[in-house]
C-alpha cells in the first residue's frame, strides 16, 4: 500500500508539472480506487457510483492547486472523495448506512467494474455546442487538443482555455443536476 | 459518458500548477481587504486626530501586534482549512494561545484596578460601536477570502468560513486601530476579540452555503 501511495504521489507531482501522461495514469488508477470506495458505501444505488467517481475525478483535476506537495497524496484524494460522498448523500437526503472509512481502506478496497456515468452525459448536453464538440473530439475521437481546437477554428491557446472552461462548467452543472 | 473518456479529456487539460498558489491568493485577498478597510477608515470613521502622536506610544503598537498576530494565525488556519486532508489544529492552537495571552494581560491590568474605575476601563468611550465597526470593516475582505477559499477545496465549509471570517476580522481590527483611541488591555481584549469572533461567525454562516463545491 505504501508502494501505491508512493506511485500515486509521484504521478501527482509529475502531473502538477504539466505531464499529461502522468496525469492520465494518476486519474486512471484513482478511478479504480474511487469506484471501490464508493461502491462499498452505496450498495443500494450502484448507478450513482460512477456519477460520484466522475464528479470526484473532475474535482481532483480542477482543484489540484489545493494539494500541498508535502502531504501524502492519498490523504488529499481521500478527503475529496469523502467530501463528495457526504455532499452526495446530503443532496440526495440518503442517510449514510456504512461508516465513511479511512485513507488506508481507501487504497486497499477491492476493485469493481462498469464505468458509465449518466449525470456527466446529461451535464455535457447542457454545455454550449462548441464546448461540447471540443470535449467529444478530445475524449471520444482521440484527437489531440490542438487538432480538436483546429477543427473548431480555435488556436492552440484558445482551445486550451476553452477546454478548461468547459470542464469547470461541467463540474458545476453535474453537481447541480441532482440538487 | 464513460470514465475513461472523461480521463482523456482531463489529461488533455493537464497544465503546470504553480506550487504556492493558495497562500499567495490569500495574501492578495488580505492586501485587497486591508486596502478597502483603510479607505473605509479614512472616508467614514476618520483616523484618530492624534495619530502621529499615538504612533509614538507603546499601546498603539500593542493593539496592532495583538490583532496582527491573530491575523497571521487566521491566515495560517484558513490556508490549512482550504485544503483537503490537512489539519488546521496547530494554527487554531496558536490563535487560542494569542487570545489567552492577551486576556491574561487584560486580567493583570483589570484586577488591581479600583472597582469604580473598572466599568470605565471596560467600556472606554466606544464600547457600543467598536465590535460593530470591526465587523463592518471586515465584510469586504471576508467576501474576497471566501471566494478564494471556494476556488480551493474546503471539505469543512463552516470551519473554513469561520477561518476566513476571523482572518478578515483580525486584519480589519488592525486597520481599525488607526481610528480607535482606546488604550486599555481589557477594552481591546473584550471588544476587539469579539469583533474578530463575530466576523468569524459571519464567515461560518456564509461559508456553510457558499463553500460547497
Amino acid at each position: 500500500m505504501d508502494d501505491l501511495e508512493a506511485r500515486l504521489k509521484r504521478l501527482m507531482l509529475d502531473g502538477l508539472d504539466g505531464d499529461a501522461n502522468a496525469h492520465r495514469q494518476l486519474l486512471s488508477l484513482l478511478s479504480q480506487r474511487l469506484r471501490a470506495y464508493f461502491a462499498r458505501r452505496m450498495s443500494s444505488a450502484s448507478a450513482d457510483v460512477e456519477d460520484l467517481v466522475q464528479e470526484t475525478l473532475l474535482a481532483v483535476h480542477l482543484r489540484q492547486s489545493s494539494y500541498d506537495r508535502a502531504q501524502p497524496f492519498s490523504a488529499w484524494a481521500f478527503a475529496i472523495a469523502r467530501y463528495k460522498l457526504i455532499d452526495h448523500l446530503r443532496r440526495r437526503k440518503i442517510r449514510e448506512t456504512a461508516p465513511l472509512g479511512d485513507a488506508e481502506e481507501f487504497l486497499a478496497a477491492e476493485l469493481v467494474s462498469s464505468d458509465d456515468g449518466l449525470d456527466l452525459t446529461r451535464a455535457l448536453r447542457t454545455l454550449p455546442p462548441r464546448q461540447q464538440a471540443l470535449i467529444e473530439d478530445v475524449k471520444v475521437q482521440g484527437l489531440s487538443l490542438d487538432e480538436a481546437g483546429a477543427k473548431a477554428g480555435l488556436t492552440a491557446g484558445a482551445a486550451k482555455v476553452a477546454l478548461h472552461r468547459a470542464l469547470k462548467l461541467l463540474a458545476e452543472r453535474m453537481r447541480r443536476a441532482d440538487a | 459518458m464513460r470514465t475513461h473518456e472523461l480521463i482523456e479529456a482531463l489529461a488533455a487539460d493537464a497544465r503546470p500548477v504553480p506550487p504556492a498558489a493558495p497562500p499567495r491568493w490569500l495574501a492578495l485577498a488580505a492586501a485587497a481587504g486591508a486596502a478597502i478597510a483603510l479607505v473605509l477608515v479614512l472616508a467614514w470613521l476618520k483616523p484618530r486626530p492624534d495619530l502621529s502622536e499615538a504612533a509614538r506610544g507603546g499601546f498603539f503598537w500593542v493593539k496592532a501586534a495583538y490583532t496582527a498576530a491573530l491575523g497571521l494565525a487566521g491566515f495560517w488556519a484558513t490556508e490549512r482549512l482550504a485544503r483537503p486532508g490537512v489539519s488546521a489544529r496547530t494554527a487554531a492552537l496558536v490563535a487560542i494561545v494569542v487570545v489567552a495571552a492577551f486576556e491574561i494581560l487584560a486580567m493583570l491590568q483589570f484586577a488591581p484596578m479600583d472597582p469604580s474605575a473598572r466599568l470605565g476601563a471596560l467600556r472606554g468611550a466606544s464600547w457600543q460601536v467598536c465590535t460593530r465597526n470591526i465587523v463592518v470593516l471586515a465584510v469586504p475582505m471576508t467576501l474576497i477570502c471566501l471566494w478564494v477559499v471556494r476556488q480551493l477545496a474546503p471539505t469543512r465549509p463552516m470551519l473554513a468560513g469561520f477561518g476566513a471570517g476571523a482572518f478578515s476580522g483580525a486584519v480589519a481590527a488592525t486597520v481599525y486601530g488607526l481610528h480607535c483611541t482606546e488604550a486599555t488591555f481589557v477594552f481591546v481584549g473584550v471588544w476587539y476579540t469579539l469583533g474578530v469572533a463575530a466576523s468569524g461567525l459571519i464567515g461560518a454562516l456564509i461559508g456553510r452555503f457558499a463553500l460547497r463545491w
